[in-house]
């Protein structure tokens, strides 16, 4: 028996092994490459030879990073707060009230997280020309809010109907108003939910590549995503692969960093107590 | 404090059910009233009203002399007690009960003074700074109780506020409510489907059945005088036994053998022309040891013992009846609500009676049962109404 187990476990141990190593290879390269100098990049070494900081202080040093990386923050930042202000309260009253045309707006906002970004990339080029919002940051928060919106709905909603109406009830009848049951009693309790979504959303800002490439053409909305793409050697001969794999290292950091704080924030439990249990 | 006045109040929902069929109650300031029912009866719809929590589709609702129909919650100045405690899992103790006056923007001081003056007397003052996760559920249930009576409101609403309790502490709770009640003499209206609970909690009691009050009364009076079938059957535990029976001159013919009425049986009977067929109703106590009776009236029946359960003060024994059990649309809902459908008993009628605990009754033996006609109801089984009842 104790052999089996064994046999069992290595078998699992080796699996696992080698799903964490596909997965992390391309990121582990990526890092590899970063730390290269100009020199050994392309000596096929997964492990650098001589390691050197030069490329993450290129790219600090231009305007061309660092502008878009305080584009994709304000960008991400600004969508990501006015999404999930929105999708609260959407969410809760998809979870909570009934009203003629619920369905309706469902399945709408189910239908634009469904819809391929792609086929709507040359109207709103041409919208947004007009309008004169191309290339401004609000020419990417717009569509970021609206494409990440259906997804801050369902996730919120989804969080919204494991509170138990009692507590609201509750709280009308301790004299609270709508306003006022929403905002001391629900959204507390909602918070992990918020958190959730907050950094889904940012997520899906931070990484969008399609409108960022196609609604921008200058520095001063390109986020990082799009940027890395526009990004040239120090010199016509050189190649800007270090460079690039340094701003992929670099947009790629607060992401981890994000996830490891909105773990965190996940308290299992918060509910626990409000009703028997 | 206030009294709480329902004429005609109706709640249909949008489908067009009615949950709640004109109910007319007259609630007594200080007075503490309980709603008692099977479920969807519509006695938490009742009370959600009364709350504000649910609009009223028709009828008027006056708390305090002033119609309050169109009123939300927080006008209304009412507390309520939830079944699940709706305590707020994010908020202390302290927080949690001092909610409602913190919305009426009540001052800091005033606060703190009144949630440890609530805390002292439900015994809480120690859990103040505890999250509801980290009480007990009777803790909980006092936090619950102690949230509702910070604000001295005109009332208090609960919802089977004791469901939630192992049985042991809701007996506990039930008297610590009932002694609150007292003390504070805030009117209460109080749901729930428990008839023992509302036996020994109301002052008066409104039985409901399917939207509609079936009787009002102060327990004595639900008990010794049901209006109809339905609360005959639901008032008392063990519940009343009922056999079908033919009236023939005065005399009850049922499976237990002829049965005499007494004269005021007799009278009201004969003026309100009673069917030939009709349901008697006899509470356990209606029988006696008939070797241990101390008065010698009332027929004498012969039965024999099927069960007999010795409780030290009293002795119950169940005998059966020949014939099919009665049928009626009020006892089969009764049946279905507390589950008896689910017990397998047989086609016979069973009777349970309740005997001195001195009796000599064994099981299997037979033995001689004295009936106290003076306690027996009769019922249309039509109708279902108590044609003994001295006023309806």
């Amino acid at each position: 028996m104790a052999a089996a187990g064994k046999t069992h476990a290595t078998r699992w141990g080796v699996v696992n092994v080698v799903v964490v190593l596909y997965a992390l290879f391309p990121v582990w390269w990526i890092a590899a490459l970063s730390f290269k100098d100009p020199g050994t990049l392309t000596d096929g070494n997964y492990i650098p030879r001589d390691w050197t900081l030069e490329n993450y202080r290129g790219i600090f040093q231009t305007s061309e990073f660092t502008r878009a990386l305080i584009n994709s923050i304000g960008i991400a930042l600004i969508a990501t707060v006015i999404a999930v202000i929105l999708g609260t309260m959407a969410a809760y009253a998809v979870a909570r009230l009934r009203f003629p045309g619920k369905q309706v707006l469902i399945g709408m906002s189910l239908l634009i997280a469904m819809f391929p970004p792609i086929s709507l990339v040359s109207p709103l080029f041409n919208i947004e020309r007009i309008i004169g919002i191309f290339d401004t940051w609000p020419g990417l928060i717009i569509p970021y809010m609206t494409f990440s919106l259906p997804l801050a709905i369902y996730t919120l909603s989804a969080f919204f109907r494991e509170i138990p109406w009692d507590l609201e009830k509750a709280a009308k009848v301790d004299g609270a108003s709508p306003a006022q049951a929403f905002r001391l009693v629900i959204v507390p309790l909602a918070a992990p939910g918020v958190f959730t979504t907050a950094i889904l959303v940012f997520i899906f800002c931070w990484n969008d590549f399609l409108f960022a490439i196609s609604l921008t053409s200058t520095e001063s909305a390109r986020t990082v995503p799009a940027a890395i793409a526009f990004f040239t050697g120090s010199s016509q001969f050189q190649q800007p692969t270090g460079s690039i794999a340094a701003a992929a290292v670099v947009i790629t950091v607060p992401i981890i960093i994000f996830v490891l704080l909105f773990q965190r924030r996940i308290v299992a439990g918060l509910t626990s107590g409000a009703v028997k249990g | 404090m206030a009294e709480i006045v329902l004429e005609k109040v109706t709640k249909r929902y949008p489908d067009g059910s009615l949950a709640v069929r004109d109910v007319d109650l007259d609630i007594a300031d200080g007075e503490f009233v309980i709603l008692v029912g099977p479920s969807g009866c519509g006695k938490s719809t009742t009370l959600n009203m009364i709350a504000g929590l649910e609009d009223i589709t028709e009828g008027t609702l006056r708390i305090g002399g002033r119609v309050v129909n169109d009123l939300a919650p927080k006008e209304r100045d009412v507390a309520m007690v939830f079944q699940s405690y709706a305590l707020y899992p994010h908020m202390s103790v302290r927080e949690n009960m001092g909610f409602p006056l913190r919305l009426a923007k009540v001052d800091k001081a005033t606060v703190d003074s009144k949630v440890e003056e609530a805390a002292r007397v439900l015994d809480l003052s120690e859990f103040l700074d505890r999250k509801p996760a980290n009480l007990s559920g009777g803790q909980r249930q006092r936090v619950a109780m102690g949230r509702a009576i910070v604000r001295d409101p005109k009332a208090f609403l609960m919802d089977e506020p004791l469901s939630n309790l192992d049985a042991k502490l809701r007996v506990q709770m039930r008297t610590q409510i009932s002694r609150l009640q007292r003390r504070l003499g805030t009117t209460t209206v109080y749901v729930t489907h428990d008839q023992t609970e509302a036996m020994t909690l109301g002052d008066r009691v409104v039985v409901m059945r399917q939207g509609l009050v079936q009787q009002v009364g102060t327990p004595a009076e639900l008990y010794g005088m049901p209006r109809n079938l339905f609360v005959a059957g639901f008032i008392g535990s063990p519940a009343m036994n009922f056999l079908n029976a033919s009236l023939s001159a005065g005399n009850l013919r049922t499976p237990l053998g002829d049965l005499p009425l007494d004269d005021g049986a007799r009278r009201a009977l004969e003026q309100r022309k009673a069917p030939r067929e009709v349901i008697l109703g006899l509470r356990p106590e209606a029988f006696e040891d008939a070797s241990l009776a101390r008065d010698t009236g009332g027929p004498v029946i012969t039965a024999t013992v099927d069960v007999l359960e010795s409780l030290g003060s009293d002795a119950y024994v169940y005998f059966s009846a020949e014939g099919g059990p009665v049928t009626s649309a009020e006892l089969e809902e009764l049946a279905m609500d507390s589950g008896l459908r689910d017990t397998g008993a047989g086609t016979d009628q069973q009777i349970v009676a309740r005997l001195d605990a001195a009796t000599r009754a064994r099981e299997g033996a037979p033995v001689e049962l004295r009936v106290d006609m003076g306690k027996a109801h009769v019922f249309d089984p039509s109708t279902g109404s108590n044609l003994t009842h001295p006023e309806s």
